[in-house]
């Protein structure tokens, strides 16, 4: 540590630029990591996010801006920075002629864990990855799932306190993805900072303390994923009716109660709306209902999820997406 | 830069020589072929001005030769390298890439100097003998090796700059066909167009060639030009310049590359 505040963020980037030829990757990305959390960066194909993490883990320079990590620069100090860092980049980055362990034991021996101590540090972390049956085998012969683990086991050698991920889940069966995110929940317990990116709002839900929300190389939003979501959209009250037939008399009911022209999927015979003050309104709601006579068979409230929030801060940037889309994540 | 980085590095690639032992074919086997070819089939067809045994003159050529083989598979094995995307890994670790590339040339000099070495005994069987005390022979291999690493050093530009494989393969044909025959690793100068003797003679591998049979006491085909004059210091010198040329710029193509 270098005197800063206990607080002071492990990782931060600031106003970030950074252009390939005619097309801006980044326009001006800020963020903050803080220790012993996550940090999800989310956005869709093309939005930036291996550039930015990129130009965190030294691998290219941005045109300009300012990142920091562990309190070195990583545009003047990049072989300090490369000390503190371990990087899972979107491709695994690995010998494919060479056996798990021998990339392992490679990759700590120029760690300088020395001949020995990369030996049973290689054997530790198969161990800990459940590779110890493949790790003789070369990593050509290895399924993605397994690459992905070695690739973090690689980038976990010396216990780096900072760790990038750039899709780290992407391509892997719900297992694989489940087991990877148990893996990094206790890193984080350890201590270790990581700066996750996703296109999985599920993933930066749960994993993340911290979400910036990137497009187009800007940030379009940030803060928790809670504040995202409530700072966002209403939660949305679904119903399906019985028969198909009173669909329209509930149509109508819920227009005069809410205002609004509701929400009808005709096929699943369901209407949804937006609920504004939950409480008050459902009773309205339950009301008029049963003042039209309709038969009502479920009724659901749905909170609202990142992928509303991301939905609704992209879709400006976007083809105009209709009302349909914007009411129904599935 | 770090000593035992660079010797962990070349341990990698050993390991892949090992691996796929199909490198090691590919640069020993032109040399093997064009030495088995002229030095034993058609020995007796050839004759070489001012020389006696066509093996004792053919011998430095087909050893320079293994330089210009080992080009292709060098160029092969880093562009492999940047689509593997371990260099990616190397980068984000406390490596400097100086280590990652002399790692990756050393390993090559390696293998390439077996495939010499191969080559050698080889002509050894066939009847080459050295006619000079042991320390010009020494010298004489010690050219040749300073002259396998420039040419790793060029099949690592050469790889940089043409990525594909299949691309390599030809370009790497090329380069062997061309720098081989345009030279006088097999045959005289003076019997090539006019024109061309010129580049023949200021071709690196007839300098190198020149200056080994003047090393080993084998029979030489009179260079024109400085060469001719001067061929052990003109070999040194080339020795140097390609080394000065490529390795610098296969560091700057490196890092251009992998920063994509
Ligand atoms: N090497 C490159 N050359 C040209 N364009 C690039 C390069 N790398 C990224 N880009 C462009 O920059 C933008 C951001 O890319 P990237 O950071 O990979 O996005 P993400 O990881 O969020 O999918 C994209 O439009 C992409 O096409
Ligand atoms: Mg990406």
């Amino acid at each position: 540590m270098t005197g800063g505040r206990a607080t002071s963020p492990i990782v931060r980037a600031d106003g970030l630029r950074k252009r390939h030829g005619d097309v801006v990757a980044l326009d001006g990305v800020s963020l903050e990591l803080d220790a012993g959390s996550v940090l999800g960066l989310l956005g869709p194909n093309g939005a930036g996010k291996t550039t930015t993490v990129r130009i965190l883990s030294t691998l290219i320079r941005a045109d300009s801006g300012h990142a920091e990590v562990a309190g070195f620069d990583v545009a003047r100090q990049p072989r300090e920075v490369r000390r503190r860092i371990g990087m899972v980049g979107q491709y695994a980055a690995l010998d494919g002629l060479l056996t798990g362990r021998e990339n392992l034991v490679l990759l700590g021996r120029l760690l300088h864990l020395g001949r020995a101590g990369a030996r049973t540090r290689a054997g530790e972390l198969l161990d800990r990855f459940g590779l110890r049956d493949a790790a003789d085998r070369p990593v050509r012969t290895y399924s993605g799932g397994m690459r992905r683990r070695l690739d973090l086991a690689a980038s976990l050698l010396a216990h780096p306190p900072v760790l990038f991920l750039d899709e780290p889940t992407t391509g892997l069966d719900p297992v694989s993805r489940a087991e990877l995110w148990v893996v990094i929940e206790e890193l984080v317990a350890d201590g270790v900072g990581v700066l996750l990116t996703t296109q999985y709002l599920e993933e930066a839900d749960r994993l993340a303390n911290q979400v910036v929300v990137i497009d187009h190389g800007q940030v379009i939003a940030g803060g928790s994923p809670e504040s995202l979501k409530r700072g966002v959209r209403t939660s949305r009250l679904e119903i399906t009716v019985a028969r198909a037939d009173a669909l329209t008399d509930a149509c109508d009911a819920l227009t005069r109660v809410s205002g609004t022209k509701p929400d009808v999927d005709v096929v699943a015979g369901s209407i949804s709306v937006f609920l504004q003050d939950s409480l008050d309104q459902l009773s309205a709601i339950a009301q008029a209902l049963q003042a039209a006579g309709v038969e009502v068979a479920d009724l659901a409230v749905h909170r609202p999820t990142l992928e509303d929030v991301f939905i609704e801060l992209t879709a400006p940037h976007r083809a105009p997406v209709t009302t349909d889309a914007v009411g129904g994540p599935r | 830069m770090n000593g035992s980085d660079v010797m962990v590095l070349t341990g990698r690639h050993l390991l892949h020589f090992r691996r796929s032992p199909g490198r090691f074919i590919g640069i020993a086997m032109n040399p093997l072929v064009m030495l088995l070819a002229m030095g034993y089939l058609f020995r007796r067809s050839i004759v070489v001005p001012g020389s006696g045994d066509y093996v004792d003159f053919l011998m430095a050529g087909v050893a320079a030769q293994v330089g210009l083989a080992s080009v292709g598979p060098a160029a092969i094995g880093v562009s492999a390298d940047l689509r593997e995307g371990i260099v990616d890994r190397f980068r984000t670790m406390p490596v400097a890439q100086a280590s990652v590339l002399l790692g990756r040339t050393v390993a090559d000099l390696l293998l390439s100097a077996v495939a010499l070495l191969v080559v050698t005994t080889v002509g050894l069987m066939l009847g080459w003998r050295p006619h000079t005390g042991a320390w010009s022979v020494i010298v004489g291999f010690g050219l040749l090796l300073g002259f396998l690493y420039a040419m790793e050093w060029f099949g690592v530009v050469l790889g940089l700059l043409l990525r594909e494989a299949e691309t390599i393969d030809s370009i790497g044909a090329l380069v062997l066909v061309l720098l081989s025959f345009l030279s006088s690793a097999f045959l005289s100068i003076q019997g090539l167009p006019e024109w061309i003797r010129p580049i023949a003679a200021w071709n690196p591998v007839s300098v190198v060639v020149s200056a080994c049979r003047l090393l080993w006491g084998s029979p030489a085909a009179p260079t024109p030009g400085l060469p001719g004059q001067y061929p052990l210091a003109a070999a040194w010198a080339t020795v140097v310049l390609l080394l000065v040329v490529f390795v610098p710029l296969a560091s700057h193509l490196y890092r251009r590359a992998a920063e994509r």
